[in-house]
């Protein structure tokens, strides 16, 4: 057993802890990270980064295929082969590769980085259990950045052919038939590539509709090319049990009962706050929900306990908890800093993908007036180059002053086009500003300043 | 005309009523929803309350400093009015002038011609009974909230301003929808005398927290003990230490070099020692929970010392059994162990009666605090050259001020006067120290 001491320890090496040990060691702070996996978190490792390169590669073999069956506007390919173990490592490189940076980043930076669990002693204290033995960790600040988890359905526990997102990820193969419950967007991002992939899939989902915080408009786009890949998709849809010797689903609707047969079963109905084993009773930290609560400062309800991305309330997204990570270290090193950020985008790589950032139509109080414009990718020229007009820009303005309070949108590539949507509300602009600027022809992102145009006059190609 | 009455609301603190401290809007102005109308004080706080609607005031509810109940009537908003915004020096100008001339942008707020000019053309209209309501695109306006209902600015605006100190609220915005641009901050900065360039004298704003442990803790507790248990009330006399003085001066002359330098306190110690014996009451412990005065035939002096880690209160006993350089000694040992903290156990417990003295720094006065469960402290201030009318000329004599405390549970005003009394004539005469008092 040894001692050290610090004045920052981060719990948890995903991207909000090396985020904020890598920027708080760089701002001169003594800082410790614990990570009890690989650094990089659920991000890196086996969320964000490994699912949008097997979405590449499916997109991929989708489109070969459908060069091999009659030609895609003039290009013909001879029957296209998917060698699964060769995606896989690339993808698998693929995540080595950043997971490398992230740990020569930490170093560059002068964090020490240690592997093993961390449980709370008290709000200062942490014991961490390595594979080496116990180390007892004295530090003036700890943040808490333990991410989310998987929600397991009772009864559907994951084994054998039951998998969470992380097994289907490193699945040896591509399965025959797959069922996934939860038509949330990374069931949605998930079953989209293994049907691109050749599997036949099921989507189940117990609510009315899939991608339940999105309008049925904004995923109209998504149930068409659903359609088209010969997904079966099952709304208002409860599975009852499985019979793992059978492989059978059983599954219950307003219909009536029915069994499904499949060979692999993908459970994605959510993630919730991982504090287990942290030994966070010893702090009684305020929570709501298993959710850690914080402050504009991300301080939790006891002093020097900051607590950042998925353990907090808030969207489950990377990029909030390393914008929480930013501050937390510029607040530990003394800066004057708060958190007053107007928006976080979000982005659903489905096909089309789905974007939104500040207020959905459904979010605006009835007493804020607004304007909403949508202007069609069918209009748009790059769209049509690319053959995939499905889908449009959407923008929410306030009718007094035109302030842009929200953007959405679905269609080709336009998660390249939503951190400028989040520029111009989290800059307060109008929709005169986005109108008056020049966005470059012949571009996806036309569309944007099409809609504006459509708010302020008329859209050029309405 | 659609008017809304809108009570003082609930601030949510537990009260009653609040005092209105001042109104930010006037009878006529046009206000948006979440501007703030007024500023309202209870005891605790200082409390701005926003409109909870956008129109015109027609209507205030009480003049600032008027304690106004909660729930009771504060403003009247016309609501029919809040299309149309004026710029401020128009509220200004019309507050002056109260006919407003024609054209005046609050005149004819469903005028088109006079309501403020859109920069682009018109936009269509979205509900079919509305007429079209032209965009607010002309600044300077009042303020405006962005999406999440704070003021509406750039992100550097918002750091820069932060890095200032200053909160947006108070801003009005010139960018276009009100939008607070990086010159409305040098403006505001400049019309507020802050410096120029503000990396030249950058404000102050970080805090340092001071974890009160061990005898700083101790000592808290204990004063704050002494403080809420005992009714404290002082008695500040002056003596005139002429006589002391030189007396001091001649023994310090002839005995300095033997046996040490006096101070002021050895005399002082004698004169307790001397005046005790008439008022047992002062040299005594009150048991507050056995409601037991205990009066002490000795005379145990604690003596208030400051030390790097605070106040520490040495013992010197039986000063009655002491001459003026033995106590001079054991002040000095007790002060010098205390600093060094080698002080024993036994030298800080036991006081029957506390002096304490800030020497030079010693003020004109102070209020000491009782170091329970003794019933008096003995403050003494510096010795100062003051003209004292001797009754034909003013004359320049070196005074001296005595600042007592004592417990008003057992000790009684009259008592502790004539304790003070008899402390004064011993000092001023202080051959008196050294006679056996005539019993």
């Amino acid at each position: 057993m040894s001692d050290l001491r610090c004045k920052l320890l981060v719990i948890g090496g995903g991207p909000g802890g090396y985020v904020c040990a890598s920027r708080a060691a760089r701002l001169g702070v003594d800082t410790i990270l614990v990570e009890g996996n690989r650094v990089g978190g659920t991000c890196l490792n086996v969320g964000c980064i490994p699912s949008k390169a097997l979405i590449h590669t499916a997109q991929d073999f989708h489109t070969a295929t459908k060069q091999a069956r009659g030609g895609v506007h003039g290009v013909h390919v001879a029957e296209p082969r998917l060698d699964w173990g060769e995606a896989s490592q690339w993808r698998e490189d693929v995540v080595t590769r950043l997971c490398s940076g992230v740990v020569g980043l930490l170093e560059r930076s002068g964090v020490k980085t240690l592997t093993g669990w961390a449980r709370f002693r008290d709000g200062k204290t942490v014991e961490v259990q390595g594979e080496t033995g116990q180390t007892v960790i004295r530090a003036e600040h700890v943040v808490i950045a333990t991410g989310a988890r998987s929600v397991e359905i009772p009864g559907l526990q994951t084994g054998g052919r039951v998998l969470d997102s992380t097994q289907a990820l490193a699945l040896d193969h591509v399965p025959d038939r797959l069922a996934v419950v939860g038509a949330g967007y990374i069931g949605m991002e998930l079953g989209t590539a293994f049907a691109k992939l050749g599997a036949e899939v099921t989507m189940i989902e117990a609510g009315p509709q899939i991608l339940p915080q999105f309008d049925d408009k904004l995923t109209r786009g998504v149930r068409r090319r659903l359609q088209d890949l010969n997904v079966t998709l099952m709304t208002g849809t409860k599975v009852a049990g499985w019979d793992e010797a059978t492989a059978t689903l059983a599954l219950e609707s307003d219909s009536g009962a029915a069994p499904l047969k499949t060979d692999a079963v993908l459970i994605t109905v959510g993630r919730v706050p991982n504090t287990l084993g942290l030994g966070l009773e010893e702090l009684r930290l305020r929570q709501s929900g298993g959710f850690i609560e914080i402050d504009d400062r991300c301080q939790t309800s006891m002093r020097d306990v900051f607590a950042i991305g998925d353990v907090t309330p808030g969207p489950m997204l990377a990029h909030r908890a390393m914008a929480q990570a930013e501050l937390v270290a510029e607040v530990i090193a003394g800066e004057n800093t708060i958190w007053d950020r107007i928006c976080v985008p979000a982005v659903c790589f489905t096909d089309p993908e789905i974007v939104h950032v500040g207020a959905l139509p459904s979010e605006v109080s009835p007493e804020t007036p607004v304007l909403v414009r949508e202007f069609a990718f069918r209009a748009n020229g790059r769209a049509l180059t690319l053959d995939d007009t499905e889908g449009f820009v959407r923008i929410l303005a306030r009718e007094d002053d035109h302030l842009i309070l929200g953007v959405q949108a679905t269609g080709p590539g336009v998660s390249e086009l939503v951190s400028g949507f989040a520029l111009a509300i989290e800059a307060g602009l109008r929709l005169e500003d986005v109108a008056a600027t020049i966005h470059a022809h012949p571009t996806i992102s036309e569309a944007f300043q099409e809609a504006a145009l459509m708010g302020v006059s008329m859209a050029n190609h309405g | 005309m659609t008017e809304h009455t809108f009570k003082l609301p609930d601030i949510g603190e537990g009260i009653a009523e609040a005092e209105l401290a001042e109104w930010l809007v006037q009878v006529g102005q046009i206000i948006r929803e979440d501007d703030v109308i007024c500023e309202v004080t209870t005891d605790k706080a200082t409390v701005e309350i926003p409109a909870s609607i956008g129109g015109k005031v027609t209507w205030l509810g009480g003049k600032p400093g008027e304690v106004m109940a909660i729930g009771s009537d504060l403003i009247r908003i016309d609501t029919d009015e809040d299309v149309t915004v004026v710029e401020e020096a128009d509220v200004v100008a019309e507050a002056a002038a109260p006919d407003p001339s024609p054209g005046d942008a609050t005149a004819a707020p469903a005028d088109p011609k006079s309501a403020p000019t859109p920069a682009a053309a018109p936009v269509e209209p979205v509900a079919v009974e509305a007429p079209p309501v032209p965009p607010r695109l002309d600044g300077p306006t009042l303020l405006s909230l962005g999406a999440t209902g704070k003021p509406l600015a750039a992100p550097s605006v918002r750091g820069r301003a932060r890095s200032l100190g200053i909160d947006l609220r108070r801003l009005r915005g010139s960018g276009p929808a009100g939008r607070i641009l990086h010159q409305d901050l040098d403006a505001y900065t400049a019309g507020h005398a802050e410096p120029a360039q503000p990396s030249a004298r950058p404000a102050r704003t970080s805090t340092e927290e001071i974890r009160v442990t061990g005898v700083r803790r101790k000592i808290a507790e204990r004063m704050a003990e002494a403080k809420r248990k005992v009714p404290h009330f002082s008695i500040i006399e002056e003596i005139d230490v002429e006589a002391l003085e030189q007396l001091r001066e001649t023994l310090n002359r002839r005995y300095g070099e033997t046996h040490g330098r006096l101070t002021v306190l050895p005399f002082l110690f004698r004169a307790l020692s001397q005046a005790v014996l008439d008022h047992p009451e002062i040299n005594g412990h009150y048991d507050d929970e056995a409601s037991v005065v205990t009066r002490f035939q000795a005379l145990h002096c604690g003596v208030a010392t400051q030390t790097d880690g605070g106040l520490m209160v040495p013992v010197l006993r039986h000063v009655e059994a002491r001459d003026l350089w033995d106590i001079a000694g054991g002040i000095r040992r007790l002060s010098d162990a205390a600093r060094a903290r080698k002080s024993l156990p036994e030298d800080l417990t036991g006081s029957t009666l506390t002096v304490t003295s800030l020497g030079p720094l010693g003020a004109l006065a102070t209020t000491p605090i009782i170091n329970r469960p003794e019933v008096a402290i003995v403050g003494v201030n510096k010795i100062a050259v003051r003209p004292v009318w001797d009754g034909t000329d003013f004359v320049p004599r070196r005074m001296m001020n005595l600042s007592c405390s004592f417990d008003h549970r057992v000790v009684d005003g009259w008592n502790a006067a004539q304790f003070v009394q008899s402390l004064k004539t011993l000092l001023e005469t202080p051959a008196l120290i050294f006679m056996e008092p005539a019993k």
